[in-house]
């Protein structure tokens, strides 16, 4: 099977007063058709900068400066301008966190979804609403029609998140990126929206790349499963794999801190340290500071080990058992 | 089980919008303009025993922050009474409201918010023991390493300022702040909600260990179940400022008896839960501003009847320690001629 969206060794560089900083740093994934990837990290680890490596999103000092974005074959960082334009919201979308970052506070819902069609669609405004009420209804929004006429500040936050989503599905694009799309939302509209994707992934066949920090939220949504740290990927797998039998100490970690997996009241194992500043990352394996496997060998460069098609950035990866 | 030392006592609190001038005028033609009362609290009671961690639990909306402010004394009540050892926690006087007490602290949520950036974080802990005189001036700098020796940082840190430290040790020069009232009671909302996975579970165990050595009774307010759950004796549910369920905390994750409680346990996604399997609660919260009559809860409600469109169910036993407040429990959902008189 074709991969939809084939990431191959993407790389991001920021320029700031401490010297370049590498964001994400030879990050390379695929997501076939109709499956949904979970690309999990904690603040800083380079997952959002990622997605917007992808979409093209990095503005100055940023930089991607290296790396392939494949989606229908075609290299999304060759592309000019203006054929990114045409790519962007139609083969490409993105939802983002705040779902006010994407909606216009002054125009009528309905107005601004037409807009977002007829950009790339020649057809009537009447028309155009049309396919926007449509999309409306695909993500199990009630009465469709009214919230048309609705400015986004008339919708609660579930509503609007459910809106950007709507227009991030108009052009039946291939490849769908949200960043830390439901963690502003309450749990049980969070549980709506889930459902929602994981049936949009389904029946539309878009492949999906779900952004976020919440590992429960993955481990229940995603097929496939990567991890990031320190701009790196440090292991990938389907999401079976990388749950059930993690073998980078990072993501071992990760899961092991999860209160829900310990006796109530009991001291939970911790990851010692905090979150590496990229400007000042160790030699060798990023994790090596704070990692309980670690020993001389890890302040070279990691080798990338392969077994079942997961795979993990690790000198001391742990056994399978 | 002994005495409670903390009692919140039919609580109520209400925030009043009044119109603006344009809307008094629109309103003296349409009928409109009248004050916008949100009902964040409706009728709350709980008691508190010595030692004891109260987990609060609810969506954003349901007043589990307004009762925690409540608790800690930034906000008087509107109805009702928080009383520490029989004495109130905070009385309103002309529009102002006066602590009594410095021995219920909070804990906010944002330590980047919660610190003054221009502060160094040892005056920021001093500024309250000093201000009350719970410590001798000449002994503040000495327990200001030893409170931030006690939250796991170095002492020396306490002429650092805020932004050299990270978001972790923030939440942890936060805690120490709380402890340097001396406090008997802490009200934590939301502590670990901004942290990372990996960092939350050290904040966590530092909580733990502070709790067991300090022997600190605790407000817990989150929206994170696995959390609460791991950290606290007894949790209270809360929905659009309301109690519904009151249980012990394994008591509560065994079996939730609210259909509620029981909905907000079936959507969150848990590690190795298996793909597709959300069993969403239909339906939006509704507004404080104009709640719903009846059972706050029963527009959502798979189980509601005629009566939880118009009796508010009371909180009502359910076996040992535990309350719930549901009709199912109470008698059924369906109207009855006895239930009305």
């Amino acid at each position: 099977m074709t991969a939809a969206l084939e990431v191959r060794g993407l790389t991001t560089r920021f320029e700031t007063r401490g010297g370049d900083v590498t964001a994400v740093n030879n990050v390379s994934f695929s997501v076939e058709k109709g499956r949904i990837l979970g690309l999990v990290g904690e603040s800083g680890s380079g997952k959002s900068v990622t997605g917007f490596s992808i979409l093209g999103l990095i503005d100055p000092p940023g930089e991607v400066c290296a790396g392939e974005v494949l989606v229908d074959g075609n290299d999304l960082r060759k592309l000019s301008d203006e054929d990114m334009r045409k790519m962007r919201g139609n083969r490409v979308a993105m939802v983002f966190q705040d779902p006010m970052m994407t909606l216009n506070p002054v125009l009528r819902v309905g107005d601004q979804m037409a807009m977002a069609v007829r950009v790339h669609r020649k057809m009537s405004k009447a028309e155009a609403w049309e396919e926007s009420r449509k999309a409306l209804d695909t993500v199990g929004i009630p009465s469709p029609e009214e919230r048309l006429r609705a400015y986004p500040h008339q919708l609660s936050g579930g509503m609007r998140q459910r809106v950007a989503i709507a227009m991030a599905l108009l052009h039946s694009p291939a490849v769908i990126i949200a960043d830390e799309a439901t963690t502003a939302l309450d749990v049980s509209i969070q549980g709506q929206i889930l459902a929602e994707v994981r049936d949009l992934a389904d029946r539309t066949g878009a492949a999906i790349v779900w952004i976020t920090h919440d590992l429960a939220v993955v481990s229940s949504l995603a097929d496939d499963i990567c991890v990031m740290y320190a701009g790196r990927i440090v292991e990938r797998g389907t999401a079976e794999q990388v749950i059930g039998q993690p073998r980078h100490p990072y993501t071992k970690g990760l899961l092991d801190s999860i209160p829900a997996r310990h006796e109530p009241g009991t001291p939970l194992p911790q990851i010692p340290g905090s979150t590496p500043q990229l400007s000042r990352l160790p030699s060798g394996c990023p994790f090596r500071p704070r990692c309980p496997r670690a020993t001389e060998v890890c302040a070279t460069e990691p080798p990338v080990v392969t077994v079942d098609g997961q795979t993990v950035l690790c000198h001391h990866p742990l056994e399978r058992t | 089980m002994t005495d409670p030392i903390l009692k919140i006592d039919h609580v109520s609190k209400r925030f009043t919008r009044m119109p603006g001038l344009a809307e008094r005028w629109v309103g003296k033609l349409t009928g409109g303009g009248k004050p916008v009362v949100v009902h964040a609290l409706s009728d709350v009671s709980l008691e508190v025993t010595k030692r004891e961690v109260l987990g609060i639990v609810g969506e954003s909306g349901c007043g589990k922050s307004t009762l925690g402010r409540v608790v800690a004394g930034i906000y008087a009540p509107s109805d009702g009474s928080v009383t520490l050892h029989g004495k109130p926690i905070a009385r309103e006087h002309g529009g102002n409201v006066d602590k009594l007490t410095t021995q219920v602290q909070m804990i906010h949520q944002d330590p980047f918010a919660s610190l003054n950036p221009r502060m160094k974080v040892g005056e920021t802990l001093a500024e309250g023991p000093r201000h009350h005189k719970i410590i001798p001036a000449n002994q503040v700098r000495e327990r200001m390493r030893e409170l931030l020796e006690k939250v796991g940082l170095e002492g020396a840190y306490a002429d650092r300022l805020p932004h050299q430290f990270s978001g972790g040790q923030r939440q942890r020069v936060a805690i120490a702040r709380a402890l340097a009232m001396e406090p008997e009671v802490l009200v934590l909302d939301e502590a670990v909600a901004s942290l990372d996975v990996s960092i939350q579970a050290q904040v966590l165990n530092l909580f733990m260990d502070l709790r067991r050595d300090l022997g600190l009774t605790a407000l817990f307010i989150s929206h994170d179940l696995s959390v609460v759950r791991h950290v606290c004796d007894r949790v209270a549910i809360m929905y659009l400022g309301r109690l519904v369920e009151l249980a012990p905390a394994d008591e509560l994750y065994a079996e939730p008896k609210h259909p509620y409680t029981q909905a907000l346990f079936a959507s969150v996604p848990t590690v190795g839960t298996g793909k597709g399997r959300f069993e969403a609660i239909k339906g939006e919260i509704p507004s404080p501003i104009d709640p719903p009559p009846g059972c706050a809860f029963h527009p959502r409600c798979p189980f509601a009847g005629p009566r939880c469109r118009a009796e508010v169910p009371r909180l009502t036993g359910a076996g040992t320690a535990r309350t719930v407040a549901c009709h199912l429990n109470d008698g059924g959902v369906e109207m009855k001629t006895e239930a009305a008189a």
